[in-house]
């Protein structure tokens, strides 16, 4: 039975279903659990729930030290940006250890990491950086953008042998969506197609994909019919929906809330260049977040941010390309 | 126990062991010489530190665990892990410990309690622990060993990890082998406490842990801390940091040069970088292992025939590690993708 359940609950329900299922998983991190009334607290024990300093290093090299001795820990880390606190903990730690110890250690864990508050908090909490992960070997990264998929990749991910880092979107806190209500796993490296068409593809990343699905409604109007893929997860990237998307459009735009240099898009569309250039009409268009720091003032802040309208006009200039060049 | 000190065949056991290490070792340094570009990269040794792991680790449970930094030779020995493994893992062997995977800063013998190494330093503090907050919920009243320099004492997942542990009351012993540099700079150059003149064992105070000092070339003395520490944890009282003092009998590691300048161990910093042989001399005089060695065949707890043989067994073990490293192959190039996920 699936019913409306905002997308923060979604997550928090998988969290939870996973801790009743499984005795090793264990959910630590900072201003967690502080009173008595904790709901997890309440249900899975002080021994499994805990409260940390504001520690970083020593929270997450906690959870790679823990999964060694066969537990599953999630760290809540509210901002992903507090990551880059502990950057060798998570880059060069976890996801090192089962490949230099030949297989021997298998570090399951879960990095719990909000991220793109666009909503001014200015520079320091805003960024949308699963780019800086997605490339690191070990590691696997998780951007659900729906309430469904936030509670089937975060069971997945507790249930992964790997590191993972799962990245919520700040903006999406309270979004509704339908949510399964018993077990509900969505497989780590599986794109969703979440809308078909045949023009052209949009990869919509986060944050984004709801904007992506507003802007291919307006397209459907226009008589453009787009396509729309939410990766799901940047690692393992799922290249192979995209570029059987492409084959069938020829035509690919990608919305990525990242700056563009830093971004999952530009690796996607390394990924087209290289292994779908024959099926392309078009050149690729990036739709990112510009170069820059978030600023604080909202007009600012909307100019460096990707959104609808701008991933009309990338469509619309995909179409318009290949119809001058076709 | 620490009440009735380790009687005489723990005491040739702990003189075995450390033979064992420093021949080990020898091979491993022996091996720069005498079969060039068989190990790559950087290796870190033990020599000097034999007395301080042997004590620590003898006053280990076999299900406890224990955790260390690239210096990481030393202890799987103790621990029962084949050194014909580790060495092939050293020589890049596809019969090595890590398959090949890890090299020697890496080691790793889950089976044996050895869980994992960082290479980089301090940042296995925080994994061990972890170790031991798992070790508190499982309730079996394990203990974790944690092994660091006093390098690692300047970095912050140290600081962090202690508040941690000490707070939460978890089942760990941190040893610092104090071996007064870090890589060429003194310990003095980088510590407030050392600058100060105080031991770097007060860094505990901060933490409310106990904070000990004990001559780490010194197995008995070692030992009979660390078994205290365990006791302490074993029994829900918490962490307590020992630091043991030690003189590293070689260079950091070996020289760090690009690839057709042939690697070999320079000489110890002492001597190379600060001009003060005498310092290196002395340590030298007061090597662990042959101190050791007098120690018990002058109070009669074993014969020098005996000791004699126990040297000559971890010469012929250490041998038998170096040929079959030399004549086990590599792993195929196309394995090198085999283990990025689990």
């Amino acid at each position: 039975m699936a019913r409306q359940l905002p997308y923060i609950a979604a997550i928090g329900e998988a969290i939870q279903q996973e801790m009743a299922r499984y005795e090793t998983v264990l959910y630590f991190g900072q201003n967690l659990a502080t009173t008595e009334n904790d709901p997890f607290l309440q249900a899975f024990g002080s021994d499994r729930v805990r409260v940390t300093p504001i520690s970083e290093t020593a929270e997450i090299g906690m959870a790679v030290g823990a999964a060694f001795a066969g537990y599953r820990p999630v760290v809540e880390l509210y901002m992903a940006e507090f990551m880059l606190v502990a950057m060798d903990q998570v880059v060069n730690e976890a996801p090192r250890f089962h490949y230099m110890t030949g297989g021997q250690v298998k570090v399951p864990l879960v990095l719990k990491a909000g991220y793109g508050f666009t909503a001014g908090w200015a520079g320091q909490h805003t960024g949308s950086i699963y780019g800086m992960f997605m490339g690191v070997p070990g590691l696997k990264v998780a951007v659900p953008a729906t309430a469904a998929d936030a509670k089937g990749l975060m069971a997945a991910s507790i249930r992964d042998d790997n590191p993972v880092v799962y990245f919520h979107h700040y903006l999406l806190t309270l979004e509704p969506g339908e949510v399964p209500e018993g077990e509900h796993v969505v497989p780590l490296g599986e794109a969703a197609v979440v809308r078909e068409g045949s023009d052209v593809t949009i990869v919509a990343i986060g944050w984004l994909l709801g904007k992506a699905l507003a802007a291919a409604q307006q397209l459907a109007a226009e008589g453009i019919s787009a396509e729309v893929i939410d990766p799901r997860t940047l690692a393992p990237l799922d290249t192979a929906t995209i570029l059987q998307s492409v084959e069938k459009t020829g035509r690919i735009v990608i919305a990525d809330q990242s700056t563009r240099h830093g971004s999952a898009a530009a690796v996607i569309a390394a990924e087209v260049a290289s292994e779908g250039f024959s099926s392309l009409k078009a050149p690729i268009r990036l739709v990112t977040a510009l170069d820059a720091t978030i600023p604080y003032s909202q007009p600012m802040e909307e100019y460096v941010l990707p959104d609808e309208a701008k991933i009309v006009d990338a469509v619309q200039q995909a179409v318009g390309a290949s119809a001058v060049s076709a | 126990m620490p009440d009735n000190g380790p009687d005489s065949d723990r005491l040739i056991w702990m003189l075995t062991q450390m033979t064992r290490i420093r021949e080990f070792e020898e091979r491993v340094k022996r091996t720069f010489e005498e079969h060039p570009g068989v190990i790559r990269g950087h290796t870190h040794l033990a020599d000097g530190a034999e007395a301080s792991i042997v004590g620590s680790l003898a006053a280990l449970r076999p299900d406890d665990q224990v955790l260390t930094t690239y210096r990481c030779h030393g202890y799987p020995i103790v621990l029962g892990t084949d050194p014909k493994a580790m060495m092939a893992e050293i020589y890049g062997r596809q019969t090595g410990l890590c398959k090949g995977y890890g090299g020697s800063m890496h080691l790793t013998d889950v089976e044996r309690g050895f869980l994992g190494t960082s290479g980089i330093v301090a940042q296995g503090i925080p994994h061990a622990t972890g170790v031991g907050y798992a070790a508190q919920i499982r309730g079996k009243g394990q203990v974790v060993l944690c092994f660091f320099g006093d390098g690692a004492s300047k970095q912050g997942a140290f600081h962090e990890s202690l508040n941690v542990a000490s707070l939460w009351k978890l089942p760990v012993v941190y040893v610092m082998e104090n071996n007064n540099y870090n890589v060429h700079t003194r310990v003095e150059q980088e510590d407030a406490n050392a600058a100060a003149g105080e031991p770097l064992a007060v860094k505990a105070t901060a933490y409310s842990m106990p904070g000990v000092t004990v001559d780490g070339g010194d197995p008995v003395a070692v030992y009979e801390q660390a078994a205290l520490a365990v006791e302490r944890a074993r029994a829900g009282e918490g962490p307590t940091l020992i630091e043991s003092k030690v003189y590293r009998l070689s260079a950091h590691g070996n020289i760090i040069a690009p690839p057709g300048v042939p690697l070999h161990f320079p000489e110890h910093e002492a001597i190379e970088i600060f001009g003060a042989p005498e310092e290196y001399e002395a340590a030298k005089r007061g090597d662990p292992v042959p101190r050791f060695r007098a120690r018990l065949v002058t109070d009669g707890t074993v014969g020098a025939e005996e000791a004699d043989r126990i040297a000559q067994a971890a010469r012929d073990e250490m041998q038998e590690a170096v040929d079959f490293g030399l004549e086990s192959p590599f792993p195929q190039p196309d394995e090198a993708v085999k283990y990025v996920y689990a």
